[in-house]
């Protein structure tokens, strides 16, 4: 452990002025909104804030939400780093252009995007006409909801790994090819283990997008209680009641449980760092 | 060093604060009106303005600018909660309009008076858009739980139109069922495990069931209904008026704070006013609303909107939306208690 180390002036000028601008800036645009936030919910005081957070409703809106979103960034941490090991590792015409797609999802309006894959997978769809005679409902399910979130999340992990991805030397695999790792053992000793902090933040990033996801999902879902109903929906339904105390109940909690999952995150790159001596 | 370093971090913080903390000036054109209003009456609303611009020229040889915004009733309320400066808002429930009363006191309380007919110049009802020659015969209410019927409808919790889809329905069985709650209750619960999506809105509903081809009927506003028929194709849908249905009222209210402020008054009261004209009431009847004045719309528009026996809100059966929100649409009401989705 390295001493705490706030007194020892930094040779770098401008420390005063740039810390001040960094927490008035972070007051303003995060912390003053998501202290308001926890404040209207005090309204409820801790047993109304209790009987929200054990509604069978509200916790099975919580399953959905997060469980939808895990398996999406799941999914797209398998998925994303095929895109990316393509995009760094081989020169073929279009490459320019299909690393411009990764980026589509981020551009466009979550509302246009829900629309078009509902549209896409509903039963009378391109894709949908096709999966609704095996009997595979995608649109109106929560495999929509993945699908959707799926759609959004890729390019974090995308953007989050192939920077890295594109430092790693292919001397490094040479070497491990000469001193007699199989090509499968190169993957999985030599080059996971360095991406794994990029993949990690990856699979951090999407999932928390995914979580706070509304707009495409409300189109995809069918909203159905109980089955299809995620938790920022049930906040949308506080709102209309005019329940601004419960509104911010839930969203109160579901903020918890991401900052949780956040910091386990972030405690396991801590680890794998350590672990593995990268990114130190 | 660390007290000047902190300062000027301090210093830094102000700085910004009193930055953010200026007044914005801005430059006012003439007469502008702000309409809040719901999804459906877009374009109600769009002829409407034309015809008030034209005729509030004529009379006083000013220029009124008319903006409407349309969105979820209850969502259009919170904005003027949160301080939409609208001049007036045209709501699809009269409660929405009591909650901006009683949340901000913008509009006076006694706003249900200021207009004829309870503030409602028009009215709509709720009636079925079923598929081309209507396939699995849906004539009535206790059609809609027939075996292998899907029904399209909007979440009561989310939409104004689907709340009054759900008192129809009540209203319907309440009447089957000699007021039989228990039953009521399992007739209301039925219908909606045939229910197979619940989109967050009316429109949002009418394109799952005519553009996704979803559902066996919609239960839809009567002008909604209407149309879905010019939008996609006659050949396509039919309307069924079931024997008895809700008589919605969609309010209109002026926001006094908001016009007393501004100096709109005048106008904002005669743009409500000519919702009573000839004008306004042929205007409503030509969008499918029915006209709270009919002996003033021609009997050729009337004759799209058929008689009905319509129950109203005020009825017994739900005591006004001061009651009947609260018993069914709240948190824990009758929609949360029935509500059993599909194993």
């Amino acid at each position: 452990m390295t001493p705490f180390r706030f007194k020892r002036p930094s040779i770098i000028p401008g420390f005063g002025m740039t810390l001040g601008f960094t927490l008035a800036y972070l007051a303003l645009i995060v912390l003053i909104p998501l202290a308001g936030l926890v404040w209207r919910s005090a309204a409820l005081g801790w047993e109304g804030f209790f009987n929200v957070a054990i509604d069978p409703r509200t916790v099975n809106a919580m399953k959905i939400s997060f469980g939808t979103s895990f398996i999406a960034a799941l999914v797209n941490v398998v998925f994303g780093v095929i895109v990316a090991w393509v995009l760094v590792r081989y020169r073929f015409p279009g490459r320019r252009i299909i690393d411009a797609i990764v980026d589509l999802p981020f551009a466009l309006p979550t509302a246009v995007a829900g629309i078009a894959l509902t549209a896409l997978y509903a039963k009378n769809g391109w894709i949908g006409k096709w999966l609704e005679p095996l009997g595979i409902k995608v649109a109106f399910t929560p495999l929509g909801i993945v699908i959707a979130l799926i759609f959004i999340g890729l390019p974090f992990v995308v953007r989050t790994v192939q920077p890295v991805m594109e430092e790693i030397r292919k001397e490094v695999e040479e070497a491990a090819a000469t001193l007699g790792a199989t090509r499968f053992q190169t993957i999985t000793r030599v080059l996971l283990p360095g991406l794994q902090p990029a993949i990690l933040t990856g699979f951090a990033l999407a999932f928390a997008r995914a979580v706070g996801e509304y707009g495409s999902v409300i189109f995809i879902a069918g909203n159905l209680p109980y089955v299809s109903e995620i938790a920022p929906l049930l906040i949308v339904i506080r709102l209309e009641e005019f329940d601004y105390a419960g509104a911010t109940a839930i969203a109160t909690i579901m903020l918890s449980i991401s900052f949780l999952m956040l910091l386990v995150i972030n405690l396991i790159q801590a680890w794998s760092r350590r672990r593995y001596g990268y990114g130190t | 060093m660390k007290n000047s370093r902190l300062s000027i971090a301090f210093a830094t913080v102000l700085l910004m604060a009193t930055v953010a903390s200026q007044p914005m000036s801005a430059a006012l054109a003439d007469t502008t009106l702000l309409n809040v209003s719901y999804d459906p009456t877009r374009e109600l609303y769009k002829d409407f303005n034309a015809a008030f611009a034209a005729k509030w020229k004529a009379d006083t040889g000013e220029t009124v600018t008319i903006q409407t915004s349309h969105g979820g009733s209850g969502k259009q309320a919170r904005a003027v909660i949160d301080g939409l400066d609208a001049d007036v808002v045209t709501l699809a429930l009269e409660s929405d309009i009591s909650a901006i009363v009683s949340a901000t006191k913008k509009i006076n309380p006694d706003w249900r008076t200021k207009y004829p007919h309870n503030s409602a110049p028009y009215t709509s009802t709720i009636v079925f858009l079923v598929r081309k020659g209507n396939p699995k015969g849906i004539k009535d209410w206790g059609d809609l739980i027939k075996d292998g019927v899907e029904v399209i409808t909007p979440n009561p919790k989310t939409s104004g139109g689907a709340r009054w889809n759900y008192l129809a329905a009540w209203a319907w069985a309440n009447g089957q069922f000699g007021g039989d709650e228990a039953k009521i209750k399992e007739y209301i619960a039925t219908l909606f495990q045939h229910v197979p999506v619940l989109d967050t809105g009316a429109r949002g509903s009418t394109t799952t069931f005519a553009q996704r081809e979803l559902g066996d009927v919609l239960l839809a506003w009567e002008n909604e209904a209407y149309l879905s028929l010019d939008e996609f194709g006659a050949d396509k849908f039919d309307i069924v008026v079931p024997p008895q249905s809700i008589l919605a009222e969609p309010p209109v209210a002026i926001v006094d704070a908001n016009v007393d402020a501004k100096g709109t008054r005048k106008a904002a009261e005669a743009y409500l006013q000519y919702l009573y004209s000839e004008e306004g009431q042929t205007l409503a009847a030509k969008h499918f609303y029915r006209p709270s004045e009919p002996k003033l719309v021609s009997a050729d528009l009337l004759k799209k909107l058929p008689e009905l026996k319509l129950v109203t809100i005020d009825d017994p059966i739900f005591g006004g939306w001061a009651k009947a929100q609260p018993y069914h649409f709240g948190d824990g009401g009758t929609f949360d208690q029935i509500y059993k989705p599909k194993q």
